[in-house]
C-alpha cells in the first residue's frame, strides 16, 4: 500500500467550503425525504434518528417503501444493508489515508462517509494534498444539510392532507426514476436492469411484503456481475 | 414527540449494517484484497435496487403512473434537478388522476 503524503486533519475548513454547493443539493433531496417519512408514517423522532445514525439517502428513500405495519425488520435491515454495501468498495479505495491515523479516528471519519464526499475526496487525494480533514469537513457538510433538510421537509409534510389526491405517493418513483438516470452508464446497465425489473415485477405480483426489491436487486446484480466477467 | 420501539429497534438495525458497511472497506483492506468479481458485483447493486422499485410502480400501477414515469424521465433528462423532476412527476399523476380519472 503507497504511502499518502500527508495524512493529518489540517484540510477540514477546505472541505467544508468545497461541499457547500454539493450540499445544497443533498438538502433538497433531504427535503423530499423528510416529506415522504411524514407520508410513510415516520414521527419527526423517527425520521431525526434515521437521517442522523442511518445518514444514507438511497437506502432510507426505500426503506420508506418498505414502512408498513407490523415492520418487516429482517427484510429493511436485509435490504439496507445490500444498498450500502457500494461503501465497501469506497471506503476500501480511501483507505490508504487512514492508515496513517490513529485506529479510533479513522473509524469515527468513515461515520460521514457519503457518496458525494467520497467523489470530493478522491478528486482532492490527487492533488496530493492530506485529504482526512478534508472527508471530515465534507461529510460534516453533508449530514448537516441532510439532518436539517429531513426535519424541516418532516414538517412541511404536516400541511399535506391526503398525499394521493395530490399525486404525491408518486414522489417516491419519481425520485427513483431521477436517481436512476444519474445512474445508467449506457448499454452495460442494459441486461442487469432489465433482468432486476422482471424479477422485481413478477416478484410483487406473486408475492405480499417488499421482497421484490431484494430479489430484483439481487438477481439484476447478479447477472450484471456474472456478464461483465466474459 | 413520539417513537415506536419497534421503529427505533429497526432503525437502529439499520444504522449498524451501514456503519459496517462504511468502515468495512477499510477493516478489509488492512487484512484482504476484494476480488474483481466481488467488486463488479457491488457496483451493479445499487441500479438493481433502483430499478426493482420503479419498475413494479410503473409496470402494476396504472396509466397515469405508467405516463408520469415518462414525464418524470423527460424532466431529469432536460434539466437534471432531481426536485424538478419529482414536481413533475407528481403534477402529471395529479392532473390525469383529477381531471382525466385514469
Amino acid at each position: 500500500m503507497k504511502e499518502p503524503a500527508n495524512a493529518d486533519f489540517s484540510g477540514i475548513k477546505t472541505g467544508v467550503r468545497r461541499s457547500i454547493p454539493i450540499a445544497l443539493s443533498v438538502f433538497t433531496y433531504g427535503v423530499s425525504f423528510g416529506v415522504l417519512a411524514r407520508q410513510a408514517g415516520l414521527s419527526l423522532v423517527e425520521s431525526f434518528l434515521m437521517s442522523s445514525l442511518v445518514f444514507a439517502g438511497a437506502s432510507q428513500f426505500v426503506v420508506l417503501e418498505m414502512w408498513t405495519s407490523p415492520l418487516p425488520i429482517i427484510a429493511i435491515i436485509f435490504t439496507t444493508f445490500a444498498i450500502n454495501l457500494r461503501h465497501i468498495l469506497m471506503s476500501a479505495a480511501i483507505s490508504p489515508w487512514f492508515f496513517k491515523i490513529p485506529a479510533w479516528k479513522a473509524y469515527s471519519c468513515l461515520f460521514f462517509l457519503n457518496d458525494e464526499t467520497w467523489a470530493l475526496t478522491i478528486g482532492e487525494s490527487t492533488k496530493g494534498k492530506p485529504i482526512a480533514g478534508f472527508f471530515l469537513g465534507s461529510g460534516l457538510t453533508v449530514f448537516i444539510a441532510w439532518v436539517s433538510a429531513t426535519v424541516i421537509g418532516q414538517n412541511l409534510g404536516s400541511a399535506i392532507a391526503d398525499p394521493a389526491s395530490w399525486g404525491l405517493d408518486f414522489a417516491f418513483t419519481a425520485v427513483f426514476i431521477a436517481l436512476l438516470f444519474f445512474l445508467w452508464q449506457g448499454k452495460r446497465n442494459l441486461l442487469p436492469w432489465t433482468v432486476a425489473a422482471i424479477a422485481a415485477i413478477v416478484t410483487a405480483r406473486w408475492t405480499t411484503g417488499q421482497w421484490y426489491i431484494l430479489l430484483g436487486g439481487l438477481a439484476g446484480s447478479f447477472v450484471g456481475a456474472i456478464r461483465d466477467v466474459d | 414527540m413520539s417513537i415506536n420501539l419497534t421503529a427505533a429497534l429497526v432503525i437502529f438495525g439499520m444504522a449498524i449494517v451501514t456503519y459496517a458497511t462504511r468502515v468495512g472497506g477499510l477493516w478489509l483492506m488492512n487484512r484482504f484484497t476484494l476480488s474483481q468479481p466481488i467488486r463488479r458485483w457491488l457496483n451493479h447493486i445499487p441500479g438493481a435496487i433502483m430499478i426493482s422499485i420503479v419498475a413494479p410502480a410503473i409496470i402494476n400501477g396504472g396509466i397515469a403512473e405508467f405516463v408520469a414515469g415518462l414525464t418524470t424521465l423527460f424532466a431529469i433528462a432536460r434539466t437534471g434537478n432531481l426536485v424538478l423532476a419529482m414536481f413533475t412527476g407528481v403534477t402529471t399523476v395529479w392532473i390525469l388522476r383529477n381531471y382525466l380519472h385514469v
